[in-house]
């Protein structure tokens, strides 16, 4: 029985992270949201073996209560799925923040010496401030 | 055969039920990697879905063999059933209508055909 549960424990192992690795990937939320189903069911399995193993039917109500909300997830991404432009869902890399981050402030010193008001973020003077 | 033989039979089921279950829950990690479009995942992804699962809760059953404990299985399956296609259903049309599915790759588009029929009917209407 040992050696059945290690081996059945390896495969979900492997099942849930090789999942992880498409949700990692994306491309879209919906190939996220097959991923993540995944690994909702590789979670309802291993909890079963877990009960298998030390024969344990306590945990049962939990396998009842994961197979009841396993679905909402996915349901609830699929109902707000939207178009997303190219290369739009996926993590940015530190160079490429820094870049975008670069780019707003050499925007913003710009306006800036345009009007010559440095503090304009904080809301400026009060209008009709008597000085 | 005494109850002793009845209880290793049935534990040595259960243990092929629990090994198929997680087989195919790793076909599905598999498939849901390397194949390239959605609905090839969505098919990978419901491998372990219905019949893995299915498949692990035999196994758990013969293992507890106890009434209240296979009834609440029974009842994990039946709400499997129910919830998957739901599922299934909402991820496979949200994908058509975010422009995910190449129609070239389907033998069958009812949803296209459908789809085109009803402003076909509508047009008509307004006509």
């Amino acid at each position: 029985m040992t050696v059945v549960v290690w081996v059945c424990g390896v495969l979900l192992v492997a099942g849930a992270l090789l999942s992880v690795i498409r949700i990692e990937k994306g491309p879209s939320m919906l190939d996220r949201t097959v991923g993540l189903d995944i690994v909702v069911l590789t979670i309802i399995a291993a909890l079963g073996l877990y009960a298998a193993a030390y024969r344990r039917a306590d945990v049962v109500p939990i396998l009842v209560a994961l197979s009841l909300v396993g679905f909402v997830g996915s349901v609830t991404i699929a109902r707000f799925a939207a178009v997303e432009p190219e290369g739009e869902g996926r993590v940015l890399t530190r160079e490429e923040i820094a870049a975008r981050e670069a780019e707003l402030r050499a925007q913003e010193e710009a306006t800036d010496d345009e009007r010559g008001v440095p503090d304009e973020h904080h809301g400026g003077g009060a209008e009709g401030e008597v000085r | 055969m005494t109850a002793d033989d009845w209880n290793r039979v049935a534990d040595v089921a259960s243990v092929v039920c629990l090994l198929g279950g997680s087989l195919l829950a790793f076909a599905a990690g598999v498939g849901v990697l390397r194949f390239p479009d959605l609905l090839a995942r969505m098919h990978a992804g419901t491998k372990p879905q219905v019949l893995g699962l299915v498949l692990v809760l035999v196994g758990l059953g013969l293992r507890l063999r106890d009434g209240g404990a296979v009834w609440a299985l029974v009842l994990v399956a039946v709400f499997q059933m129910l919830t998957a296609p739901v599922a299934a259903h909402m991820v496979g049309r949200a994908g058509y209508r975010t422009g995910k599915i190449d129609s070239r790759t389907l033998e069958v588009d009812e949803l296209t055909r459908d789809l085109s029929a009803a402003q076909e009917a509508q047009r008509r209407r307004r006509a």
